[in-house]
């Protein structure tokens, strides 16, 4: 199995199955909209058993990357280059865990060209798996660019009605965020010699450059993450999307933006990421305890968890900018915990919205009467969300505020309140939706989760609920990598302030 | 003795040679047999653009010169002039079944091209000021014409005058700067200017010829501030005439504008290149900024190929080796997609009518899904989003700029393409977001043709970039 190409086939297998789908499927009727849409389904459920094997032979105690391939491509120094590590691994199987749901929860919301759905979601998943995968600058930005274009079709063909607007906005935020990044990659290029991520990571730039390639590099991540004040596309973007969409939107295409961070800012740029520490702080504390404010006052639901998402990311940056074994390893942990719980709750909404076509708060109500094995669902991810104990949500925040006691005690005193707020707007958007009378004609007759709405949120209640009470397999995972790149960061720093000591001594 | 040297130094240019003899040999059928071989003539001025492309590439490799040097046949010029002999060859092809549907089938149509393409190679060739503007007036005369072809029209008349009377004034730029550059270093050659450069540095005299010379190409590529021809004549010729001012000229200009800069005045690149990156930028910005509000996707796709121009500039500006691979990479890139798009456009076409309006796109995801594909496939390329060709052609010029430290102008740049992505994205969005109209007419099978190519080759692109980057780079070194 070890000299199989196993991150390749994982990472190219969907699109496989798209290009199937793009020449087998021809027509448009009911029988061959039925076959795209299992073609889809096995070939995620395919990639994700692959995937798995990953998981399977994985070096636990090895900090450095796996199952790395290299192959010629674009000519001199610049190679296809994959690999995992402790910090990417898992997010890879997030992605496959989550994509089969994805296509299940579209397979009768979605209404009108099946085919061309399918296609986009399996490019999409290639795109994000090759994201994670990447150990060539040039190759991660080939895969972290190009996911761009499904998600903007997927907004835009079958999205809600200003999906128009979301689109744009999506695809043009995002853009001008990245070219930043592309050169500033170009700029690493000249300067080491390679982009190489394994010989980069290793190499020290300038001081006086590192300042100038993190912003760059930050313009791009945090956009895509997205912190305060460029997160307005996320809730725009959620909005509009399909709920698949916002399912990919919010567990997988954010995480991105933290994984850059702990792929290329900390580790490559350290003086620089200390340097821009406190700012990362602020930015952090403000998204935590402003857009929780803002969550509380939206009346659309789904607008309401983007700006949760929005808060949760917050913690993210918090934890991973505080540079402790916790603060990161929480961070991490957070990123995974929410991919699983706002995946879900997106979920939960499509689940509603394909029986009444509306996300407004105030048409729902008193849910309880009717769909009890739903309201018991939505209670679950609600809690996990505002970060209950026993659930995978407490691990992430509570770590991630442990990392910035330690490092500053008002950024977590801060960022605290943030977990009340959001109890504030979780707990009452779920006693909006689901307590009280069921007064509304409308909803007399709603129907209970059917089969398929199960089987794609039972797999998410177990993880959800294992994690919380035993987190440690993804900690297994993430330990080794997690204290070389904080090993490597404090001896960067150190090395640093000899220079400038003997600088200053001289 | 004598007689054998003289055909060995015709060597390098027998392409030139053959064209120019097989041209005029057309003209007489043409002109005995009037309409009715115009098809023969077409098919075969394809065949003999095809053939005269392998017929460079098969050349002996090194560079070799003759005429006294004014006429070189390097690397660079071999890959550039098989590139227009393609693009010219492509353009014939593209023109089949619009010039008989709108009864424009004359046999003049395909002899100008092949004129054209005549000039185009001794631009590409040329390597001293004299024939540079041999071949320049020669490309343009016949230009001008084509673009009048339709002369029953007053929009193809209209487009044919003004191109006529803005590329007399901008050769007469360029003859000027051509004489100043002369004046104060006594050569036409570049080799011989560059010696002379080389020694004594620039001075203001020269500087000035320079300048002039600058505007005379700028005019050519069609960059800001001389691109105002651009939008009035691509929208007024007929379009498979726009299709090839688009493409195979572009080429060529690009590459005379290369050589002129890169052989001639390789000593004051610092001087010429804040030229350089002033039209550079003006050109993205404009092109960018200046397409959003088009209506017409002819006008649309004259102020996208402004802005790709400047694209390609900014790696010129960086005057170096990495810069001019950039620029060639670019050019490729760049006819690819613009044929491809041009195909798909000539293909508009509804109830025996040729539709110009974006809004015409309405639905085409829906109505032909194949077509408008390829016409996603290309809207994005050409704004840059990776993994397709156009991400690769940006990328090699930015390179170049970031290692010449040309910050200002990468990130001014990039900027503006993402400005520039706007109007692409509103193609994409019509044609995939809106509700359909009526279909068009099934496609011509050669338009199809053209389309699926360049959609196959922009898609596909990354997976073997090294074919046409290492090709680029062979070209490139060729000229330091």
């Amino acid at each position: 199995m070890t000299d199989w190409p196993i991150l390749s086939i994982v990472t190219f297998l969907p699109l496989l199955g798209a290009l199937f789908i793009f020449l087998l499927v021809r027509e448009e009727d009911e029988i061959s909209e039925r076959g795209a849409k299992f073609v889809a389904l096995w070939t995620t459920i395919i990639t994700f058993i692959l995937s798995l094997f990953i998981w399977v032979d994985f070096d636990l105690s090895n900090p450095g990357f796996q199952f790395v391939e290299e192959r010629d491509w674009l000519g001199g120094s610049i190679k296809y280059r994959m690999g995992v590590d402790g910090i990417s691994m898992l997010f890879v199987i997030l992605t496959t865990f989550l994509m089969p749901g994805c296509i299940l929860a579209s397979w009768t919301s979605v209404k009108g060209r099946i085919k061309e759905y399918m296609i986009a979601f399996l490019v999409l998943e290639t795109l994000m798996i090759g994201v994670f995968c990447a150990l060539d600058l040039v190759l991660f930005y080939l895969f972290f660019e190009g996911g761009l274009i499904p998600m903007f079709l997927i907004i835009g063909v079958w999205g809600g009605q200003r999906r128009v607007y979301a689109s744009f906005k999506f695809f043009l935020y995002t853009l001008l965020g990245s070219v930043l990044m592309l050169l500033a990659i170009m700029a690493m290029y000249w300067q080491a010699g390679t982009t190489d991520i394994t010989a980069l990571l290793t190499y020290k730039f300038p001081v006086g450059m590192q300042t100038w390639l993190w912003i760059a590099f930050f313009a791009s991540f945090a956009v895509k993450m997205p912190m305060w004040p460029v997160h307005t596309w996320l809730p725009d973007a959620h909005v509009e999307a399909p709920t698949a969409g916002s399912v990919v939107l919010a567990a997988i295409l954010l995480k991105m933006g933290g994984y850059g961070f702990l792929r290329f800012s900390l580790p490559m740029f350290p003086v620089a990421s200390a340097d821009f520490a406190p700012l990362v702080f602020t930015l952090s504390v403000i998204a935590i305890i402003y857009t929780s404010l803002v969550a509380l006052m939206q009346t659309d639901m789904k607008k309401l968890i983007a700006y949760s998402s929005v808060a949760h990311m917050g913690f993210v940056t918090m934890g991973v900018f505080t540079l402790t074994q916790q603060g990161i390893q929480g961070g991490i942990f957070q990123m995974l915990s929410h991919g699983l719980v706002s995946g879900a709750l997106f979920l939960c909404v499509g689940v509603v919205y394909d029986r009444m076509h509306t996300r407004k708060i105030a048409d729902y109500g008193g849910l309880v009467n009717r769909m009890p094995i739903y309201a018991f669902t939505f209670m679950l991810f609600t809690m996990a969300n505002v970060g209950l104990p026993g659930t995978s949500g407490f691990v992430g925040e509570f770590l991630t505020l442990l990392g910035a006691y330690k490092v500053n005690t008002w950024v977590a005193f801060l960022a605290t309140t943030g977990v009340i707020l959001s109890a504030c707007y979780a707990l009452w958007l779920y006693r909006r939706v689901v307590f009280g009378e069921l007064e509304k004609e409308s909803l007399k007759n709603i129907a209970d989760m059917n089969w398929r709405e199960s089987i794609v949120l039972v797999p998410l209640i177990v993880l959800t609920i294992l994690f919380g009470i035993y987190p440690a397999p993804i900690f297994d995972v993430t330990a080794a990598s997690v204290e070389n790149l904080i090993t490597n960061y404090e001896q960067a720093l150190a090395t640093f302030d000899a220079a400038k000591v003997a600088l200053h001594t001289q | 003795m004598k007689s054998a040297f003289f055909l060995e130094q015709l060597v390098p240019a027998s392409p030139e040679i053959v064209l120019a003899v097989v041209d005029l040999f057309f003209l007489m059928i043409g002109f005995y047999t009037k309409k009715k071989t115009t098809g023969f003539i077409s098919t075969l001025s394809i065949i003999v653009l095809v053939l005269v492309g392998l017929l460079v590439v098969m050349l002996p490799e090194e560079a070799s010169s003759s005429f006294d040097g004014a006429f070189i046949l390097d690397p660079f010029a071999r890959l550039l002039k098989a590139l227009t002999y393609a693009a010219s060859a492509a353009a014939i092809i593209l023109s089949l079944t619009f010039n008989r549907r709108m009864r424009l089938d004359r046999f003049e149509y395909p002899i100008l091209i092949l004129l054209a393409t005549l000039g185009m190679g001794m631009m590409i060739s040329a390597n001293d000021l004299i024939s540079l503007y041999m071949g320049l007036e020669l490309q343009s005369l016949a230009l001008y014409v084509i673009a009048a072809i339709n002369r029953d029209s007053s929009r193809s008349s209209e487009a044919g005058l003004k191109y006529f009377v803005l590329g007399a004034l901008s050769s007469g730029m360029l003859l000027y700067g051509c004489s100043l550059i002369y004046g104060f270093t006594g050569a036409t050659g570049f080799a011989e200017i560059a010696s002379y450069v080389t020694a004594n540095g620039g001075n203001l005299g020269l500087i000035f010829g320079i300048v002039f010379l600058l505007a005379g190409l700028a005019f050519k590529v069609s960059a800001v501030p001389f691109h105002m021809w651009t939008p009035d004549v691509y929208e007024g010729a007929p379009t498979p005439v726009t299709a090839f001012f688009a493409s195979a000229p572009k080429i060529a200009a690009m590459a005379m504008f290369v050589r002129a800069m890169v052989a001639a005045f390789p000593a004051i690149t610092d001087q010429w290149q804040q030229i350089i990156v002033f039209v550079s930028i003006a050109s993205m910005v404009l092109g960018a900024f200046a397409a959003i509000g088009q209506r017409n996707i002819k006008r649309l796709m004259a102020y996208s190929s402004i802005g790709h121009m400047g694209f390609a500039l900014v790696g010129l500006a960086a005057g170096t080796e990495e810069g001019v691979k950039g620029v060639i990479v670019y050019m490729v890139i760049y006819l690819a997609m613009t044929l491809g798009t041009f195909g798909c456009i000539l293909a508009m076409r509804r109830q025996d009518e040729m539709c110009e309006d974006i809004d015409d796109l309405a639905g085409l995801g829906r109505t032909s899904p194949l077509m408008g594909f390829v016409l996603l496939l290309l809207m994005f390329s050409l704004a840059g989003v990776p993994p397709l060709a156009g991400f690769f052609a940006k990328f090699y010029v930015f390179l170049a700029a970031i290692k010449a430290e040309l910050y200002p102008l990468a990130v001014i740049g990039i900027v503006s393409s993402v400005v520039g992505a706007f109007y692409y994205l509103r193609i994409v969005k019509i044609m995939y977001f809106d509700e359909p109209k009526d279909a068009f007419e099934p496609m011509p099978r050669e338009l199809a043709l053209v389309a699926g190519l360049s959609g196959i080759f922009v898609l596909g692109f990354f997976l073997y970039p090294a074919a046409l980057t290492s090709a680029a780079a062979v070209a490139a070194k060729s000229l330091f």
